[in-house]
């Protein structure tokens, strides 16, 4: 979670950078989804550590309380939902591809709309489940009828399927859902991919699905 | 110079003249693309040029693979920070192209399959600096990275290498593409590191 003197605010799916400076000025920035959008003056990003990484690192462990950080943004003006879209909504996220959805989730609840929420979310285990209790807690006020879809294990008495979140499971779980959403996919590139070219096939219109890729091919 | 950051020295500390301002090298090849990736078969590719009286001069795939084709090596800028080195492509140059096309105007907008859009200036296509891409490394250009074919402006931020790119249409001003009105820069000068809209 970040202080950030003047922030006014983000629109649900836009991201921050974060840029670090050494003391000869040396610098470096990454682009970070903000998992919260309407605070003001508070901006909360979740970083997943990159082991080889420069700015992960030292964001994950680097950083203390109390720490200046560079913060550039809100920026991105694409993958957004405003509140005044009354359509259904998709919500499709890939590992720690969530955070912008959870920001989405969080402004839907706030600003009272009441478009139907769909969220699929593949996640390696339950230990790698974001903000895990949040999450509950947010798809419940939100109304999202919820599907994760674990790639490697399952929790205990779970009675859902385990393994990839492939083609058929994608177009299974987009025939429970309104033909008229508009889509949002964020997630590694491979995932993403997927994910939308199952929806294209299964009879989505390409020009309401947005996507946020990280990584490369 | 920003906030100096307690405890931050960095990892890439060579400074490579090759990597404008707040970029990284990746050895990778990362894919952004706003939505799903069109699906489009060289049978029913086809690239245009349309100047501002109506006037189209087009191109099928066969028709494309005809014209003089030059081999790129170029180093590649993402405005997401990755920056790619040494990258071999083969295309058409935009030269061959607009030597077919009579126009007045300044101004280009780039269209895709798809939908995409992209503003460049006629300057910034002309001169060996910019071409009609088919293949990366050797290969035909994947799908995820913009094949059949894809502008490729090397110069520029590479949103400006229009992904599934299928014509361009000339204006007499500047007009904004897709990420040009959702907050990116006009222009994307990456050694003036003009990212954001406010960037100058």
């Amino acid at each position: 979670m970040l202080k950030v003197p003047g922030w006014k605010g983000a629109l649900a799916g836009q991201h921050i950078d974060i840029r670090l400076t050494a003391p000869d000025g040396y610098q470096a920035a990454r682009s970070y989804s903000l998992s919260s959008a309407a605070e003001a003056e508070l901006a909360a990003v979740s970083v997943e550590l990159m082991p080889d990484g420069e700015v992960s690192p030292y964001l994950v462990r680097g950083v203390s309380v109390g720490d200046q950080l560079e913060v550039i943004g809100p920026l991105g003006g694409w993958f957004v939902w405003r509140p005044t879209q009354l359509e259904p909504i998709r919500l499709i996220g890939g590992g720690s591809g969530i955070a912008p959805l959870v920001s989405i989730l969080r402004t839907h609840i706030q600003s009272g709309n009441s478009a139907p929420v769909h969220l699929l979310y593949s996640v390696r285990t339950p230990d790698y489940v974001y903000f895990h209790d949040e999450l509950m807690e947010l798809t419940a006020k939100a109304g999202a009828d919820v599907t994760i879809q674990y790639t490697r294990q399952a929790p205990a008495g779970w009675t859902g399927t385990v393994g990839r979140l492939d083609a058929a499971r994608v177009t299974t779980w987009a025939a429970t859902t309104e033909p008229t959403s508009s889509t949002y996919i964020c997630g590694p590139t491979q995932f993403v991919e997927l994910a939308s070219d199952a929806l294209v096939a299964a009879g989505a219109d390409p020009a309401t699905v947005r996507t946020e890729r990280f990584g490369g091919k | 110079m920003g906030i100096v950051t307690p405890g931050f020295f960095g990892k890439h500390r060579e400074a490579d003249p090759k990597l404008p301002p707040g970029q990284y090298e990746t050895k990778d090849f990362p894919v952004l693309s706003a939505g799903p990736t069109p699906n489009i078969h060289q049978g029913e590719w086809q690239f245009s040029i349309t100047n501002e009286s109506g006037d189209v001069k087009r191109w099928n795939w066969d028709e494309f693979m005809k014209l003089p084709i030059e081999t790129v090596d170029t180093d590649i800028h993402c405005v997401t920070r990755w920056s790619k080195f040494g990258t071999t492509w083969r295309g058409v140059s935009l030269d061959t192209l607009f030597a077919e096309v009579d126009t007045e105007y300044g101004f280009t907008m780039a269209h895709s399959y798809g939908g995409y859009t992209t503003n460049v200036p006629l300057e910034d296509l002309l001169h060996g600096k910019a071409w009609v891409a088919f293949e990366f490394g050797g290969e035909p250009l994947d799908p995820e990275h913009g094949g059949p074919a894809r502008l490729l402006v090397p110069h520029l931020y590479f949103w400006k290498s229009a992904k599934w790119v299928t014509g361009l249409t000339m204006h007499e001003t500047d007009e904004l593409g897709f990420w040009e009105v959702n907050g990116y820069n006009a222009y994307g000068d990456p050694w003036k590191e003009q990212r954001y809209y406010y960037d100058s």
